[in-house]
């Protein structure tokens, strides 16, 4: 057994262990750390494959990004988490049922085929480049049209969301800045001359 | 005798090999450890001056045993943790925090070929491991059942994915002018016969400025410390932590610091590159590394930007939390972004070109 075969092994098991313990720990806290675990077992096996770029861009939108939002808001949730989870048994058949569909459809989708026809060599090797910018070329000089049509539906869906779920209240505070920094001393204080009056006196 | 050392431990076969690979691991993080220590000390003198004191002058010849001093008193300290603390997570949190911030050493080029970790995708996997340090503070925010803390972690966390997009893309513009995310390549990129003209700093200069401002607030440093402001939170998120576990901390943010200070001279400031490169070609002893480059110029430059940190501590007040991410969102954001094009037609019409 080759070291990378090992550590293949090691990670892997990690993942599939990490994975179920997202959906059996209590805490709902370790359960999203166990998601974070999974993601950055998944990240490893892909750099075993070669695929340097997939496993840096998983760590770093879904560990560094993604995962940070989720936290925060499953850190300020309080929900009684036991009464979530009362039917955990109950609906767990219907669950296996769900899972084994999907599993299937996807094994049809791409399993099927894959272990028909054998894995052809990595393309990037092939052309003597990195995996990098192999898919730096591809992406923006074979498909260029495709991804900017992707990146374009993903700006709309991003204004769509933010349009969406944005609330204009009235009677709300809000400061502006550039006006705060504008100020002048003229526009907060007010300087009044008086003369100097004792008590009992009457100012001249 | 380097050399010799590599040949007769890779003798030993595997063995030798990670005995090897450990020793190049310490060669780096022993020295940051140390470099932490007295980096503090050095703070501690900067801002005395900067306010008119002397700063610590008691232990050692010149006060330069106080960084020691202080570590001692926190390692011998008692680690308390609150009863109502989540015990696993509230352990776990200090050594996510400090993994991440050493681990991003081993990619650091200090000059030619003197780097632990070569990697090609290097300035993606710098970003990542640095995003991943915010998870010890929100952990250890959370894991302390106190409301301050939450609050510093709440905040902490903000701020640190606000500032991630604006240094993303000075990282991006970087990236667009080299064609590479190899750091080594990143700096010969900067080489050339036109001096520290050569250098990035100058087609990139918003990015530079901005990279830094970001570097600052993703540490949580003065001005950005919202995360501690301990006039509002106490101390934020490491409230609760004392004795060595705060000590780890403290480790994990000067480590940070020095490193995004390494980072800036590496991909901004033309790493161990000379300012004087071109200008003058003698040869000579000892001291031709001043005109021809070498590592200690990777030292110097980084030193002046450390000092920075310094400087904006002692100058200036701590922003307000708003502020904060209007800066971030409203004002960085949208700069970086009008950049990146901007470096782009830079690099296409070939106003910038790569080693000349």
């Amino acid at each position: 057994m080759t070291f990378e075969l090992v550590c293949f092994y090691f990670f892997a098991t990690v993942a599939g262990i990490a994975a179920l313990s997202v959906i059996s720990v209590k805490n709902p806290v370790v359960a999203a750390l166990c998601l974070v675990l999974t993601f950055f077992s998944m990240a490893c096996v892909w750099l075993l494959a070669q695929a340097e770029f997939l496993a840096v861009a998983l760590v770093l939108v879904y560990v560094g990004a993604v995962m940070v939002l989720f936290l925060f808001v499953v850190m300020m949730l309080d929900v009684d988490f036991t009464a979530v989870r009362e039917g955990f048994v109950r609906f767990l058949p219907v669950g296996v049922l769900v899972a084994v569909v999907m599993l299937a459809e996807m094994l049809m989708m791409i399993g099927v085929r894959t272990l028909q026809t054998p894995a052809t060599a990595d393309p990037a090797l092939l052309a003597g480049m990195s995996n990098m910018e192999w898919l730096g070329h591809t992406l923006f000089r074979d498909f260029l049209l495709p991804f900017e049509i992707a990146s374009l539906i993903l700006t709309v869906g991003l204004i769509a969301a933010v349009t969406l779920t944005l609330r204009k209240r009235t009677g709300t505070k809000i400061q502006k800045p550039s006006q705060q920094v504008r100020v002048r001393r003229e526009d907060r204080i007010r300087l009044v001359k008086m003369a100097a009056v004792k008590k009992g006196e009457v100012a001249p | 005798m380097i050399d010799a050392m590599r040949d007769g431990l890779l003798g030993y076969g595997d063995a030798g090999l990670v005995v090897w690979l450990l020793l190049k691991v310490l060669v780096i993080a022993v020295p940051v450890i140390i470099a932490v220590a007295m980096f503090v000390y050095w703070e501690r003198k900067v801002i005395g001056w900067m306010h008119v004191r002397l700063g610590p002058t008691e232990i050692g010849p010149f006060g330069l045993l106080q960084a020691f001093a202080d570590v001692f008193k926190l390692l011998f300290k008692e680690v308390i943790r609150p009863t109502t603390a989540n015990k696993f997570l509230f352990f776990l949190a200090p050594l996510i925090a400090l993994v991440p911030s050493f681990a991003a050493w081993s990619l650091v080029p200090f000059d030619a070929g003197m780097v632990l970790a070569n990697v090609n995708v290097g300035l993606l996997l710098l970003l990542a491991l640095t995003s991943l340090g915010v998870y010890g503070i929100i952990l250890a925010g959370w894991a302390s059942n106190s409301r301050y803390a939450m609050l510093g972690a709440m905040r902490a966390a903000a701020q640190t994915i606000s500032y991630e997009i604006p240094m993303g893309f000075a990282l991006v513009s970087v990236m667009i002018m080299t064609g590479s995310l190899n750091l080594s390549e990143i700096v010969m990129a900067q080489a050339g016969t036109k001096g520290f003209f050569d250098w990035y700093w100058l087609p990139l200069l918003p990015m530079f400025v901005i990279y830094f401002i970001s570097g600052v607030a993703e540490t949580n440093r003065s001005p950005f410390d919202m995360a501690e402001g301990e006039s509002e939170i106490v101390a934020g998120f490491h409230v609760e932590y004392s004795g060595s576990a705060f000590a780890i901390f403290f480790l994990a943010e000067y480590a940070n610091m020095i490193l995004i200070a390494f980072l800036a001279t590496v991909l901004f400031m033309g790493g161990w590159l000379s300012p004087l490169q071109g200008w003058i070609t003698a040869d000579v002893a000892w001291i031709d590394w001043i005109w021809k480059g070498g590592w200690q110029w990777t030292f110097i430059k980084a030193f002046c930007f450390s000092f920075f940190y310094l400087w904006f501590r002692a100058t200036f007040p701590r922003y307000r939390y708003d502020q904060i991410m209007r800066l971030g969102w409203k004002v960085f954001i949208p700069i970086t972004i009008a950049w990146v094009v901007v470096a782009a037609c830079l690099k296409y019409f070939g106003l910038v070109t790569i080693g000349a």
